[in-house]
């Protein structure tokens, strides 16, 4: 099995240890990644702000090499890289106007892109591709009796929808029952959002968001919620001593990349999946696994 | 913020804002909204909106550009998408306020002490100049112009990140960065054709 691989801007700075426990727990799957060639910013949310058409180009830029650099499926880790690319995707298929426009943009740098890359979250590429019963027979350290919150985010499956419910998404806590973990399948915040780069520009409303979130997570005692996003995971962990002191509570939730924790289940150490980057110490949840 | 000073600069520019949002992929649904205010109800942030999307919606059909264009609304949408696959008409509200946010700034309508807008243009810079987004420059540049509290706030946190090497000083430049700046430029030009 292998894939294009695009790792996403955070996965050199504040997501770095998302990046590296994807390689990671990947390896252990068996599962082989080719990191996308001198791939750019996917434009994000922000990218959209400037002009649609260029952003779409920007985006599609990535996709013109995959298409180029071989056959695999391209497969993204962050919510927002995600979304932004599969939409692109969509927009060239929906309409021929869009689609021309970005090949007239890529030809101004020799590219072409005939918009049938597929855009894969590593999610549905691990339950879809790997499969629930090849995940659960890989697991070397079961994740029993570790109680999961399992934290979409936004852009997991919104708007698209592609591979996962919209407004209720489950492909994590399917995921992770395969692992062994006992998930709050029910966990309220699951797909609500932390309020993302409004952290900068509004902290008040972005705080509260992420309150929700922890405390949803709290009153179903997660031991740790784990993300598939840099920025829904910067925000809850991050900005967890914020939450704290602007709402009075006294929260110490550990806060993983999902590949982390599913990286420990498949048998990699805790230093091989960044564990030592975070900021909320995860070395009771580490602890508590079963050898 | 430029005034908006007569009523028929007021109009050319609804006139324009028009034309825009319709040449949107399915920009033409926001004529079959029927002001029934999921998007509002669903939204993450409207309680600290001047107007919620479903108010902004109306106001833009009605002609009231000066409301749309000078409420907080279209600066605190955080692209959640959850009026986008609730809408019962189908109207892509997130790309609605992409493109409200793209006419303020094309205009020069946007907030001038606005934070988001800042963010905006931080974020487009730092993707031209490297071809990724390189985080600290763009929190740096941010606390420097927008907001000096941040970096005492964020003290300890921030801290933390920089020794567990979250927080690498020193972009990485992809090799093609040049070809951001053609990609923009062609359609830069072909913009000004049409137009």
């Amino acid at each position: 099995m292998r894939y294009l691989y695009y790792p996403g801007c955070s996965s050199e700075a504040t997501g770095k240890a998302y990046d590296i426990s994807t390689r990671a727990m990947m390896e252990k799957l068996g599962v082989e990644l080719v990191e996308l060639d001198d791939w750019n910013c996917c434009g994000a949310t922000s990218y959209f702000n400037v002009r649609e058409l260029d952003s779409f180009a920007i985006a599609a830029r990535n996709l013109a090499i995959a298409q180029k650099q071989g056959d695999e499926d391209l497969c993204v880790i962050c919510n927002a890289c995600y979304t932004t690319l599969a939409k692109t995707n969509r927009y060239i298929e929906e309409s021929p106007e869009v689609h021309e426009a970005v090949n007239g943009a890529l030809g101004a740098v020799n590219r072409s892109y005939d918009g049938k890359k597929a855009v894969r979250h590593i999610m549905d590429v691990l339950v879809n591709d790997v499969g629930i019963e090849a995940l659960s027979e890989k697991v070397t350290r079961r994740l029993t009796g570790i109680k999961v919150a399992p934290y979409y985010g936004c852009q997991y499956s919104r708007p698209m929808g592609a591979f996962d419910d919209p407004e209720f998404p489950t492909t994590m806590d399917a995921f992770f029952t395969a692992l062994g973990a006992d998930v709050i399948t029910d966990y309220a915040g699951k797909s609500k959002c932390c309020g993302g780069m409004m952290m900068l520009t509004k902290e008040e409303g972005a705080l509260r968001l992420c309150h929700e979130l922890l405390e949803g997570a709290h009153k179903a005692g997660a031991d740790v919620i784990v993300c598939a996003c840099p920025l829904c995971e910067m925000n809850l962990e991050g900005y967890q001593p914020r939450v704290n002191k602007a709402f009075g509570t006294d929260y110490d939730i550990p806060v993983m990349y999902f590949t982390q924790l599913a990286g420990l289940a498949f048998g990699a150490s805790p230093k091989a999946l960044a564990l030592d980057k975070q900021i909320v110490s995860c070395d009771r949840v580490v602890a508590a696994i079963p050898a | 913020m430029t005034e908006l000073a007569t009523t028929a600069q007021a109009r050319e520019l609804h006139r324009q804002f028009c034309e825009d949002v319709m040449s949107m992929p399915g920009g033409e649904k926001i004529n079959i909204c029927q002001q029934c205010g999921t998007c509002t109800g669903s939204c993450p942030t409207s309680y600290l909106m001047d107007w919620g999307p479903r108010e902004i919606i109306g106001a833009f059909r009605a002609g009231m550009i000066d409301r749309v264009v000078k409420s907080n609304t279209i600066w605190l949408c955080t692209s959640c998408y959850s009026c986008t696959v609730r809408c019962p008409a189908g109207i892509k509200i997130t790309d609605l306020m992409y493109e409200l946010k793209r006419m303020a700034i094309k205009y020069d309508l946007a907030p001038k002490d606005g934070k988001s807008p800042a963010m905006t243009k931080y974020f487009v810079d730092s993707v031209h100049k490297h071809g990724r987004n390189h985080e600290v420059e763009l929190m740096a540049k941010f606390m420097l112009t927008k907001d000096w509290g941040l970096p005492f706030k964020f003290m300890g946190t921030g801290l933390k990140l920089f020794t567990a090497g979250r927080l690498p000083l020193f972009a990485k430049n992809i090799r093609g960065r040049e070809e951001l700046d053609k990609i923009s430029a062609y359609l830069e030009a072909q913009e000004a054709k049409t137009q």
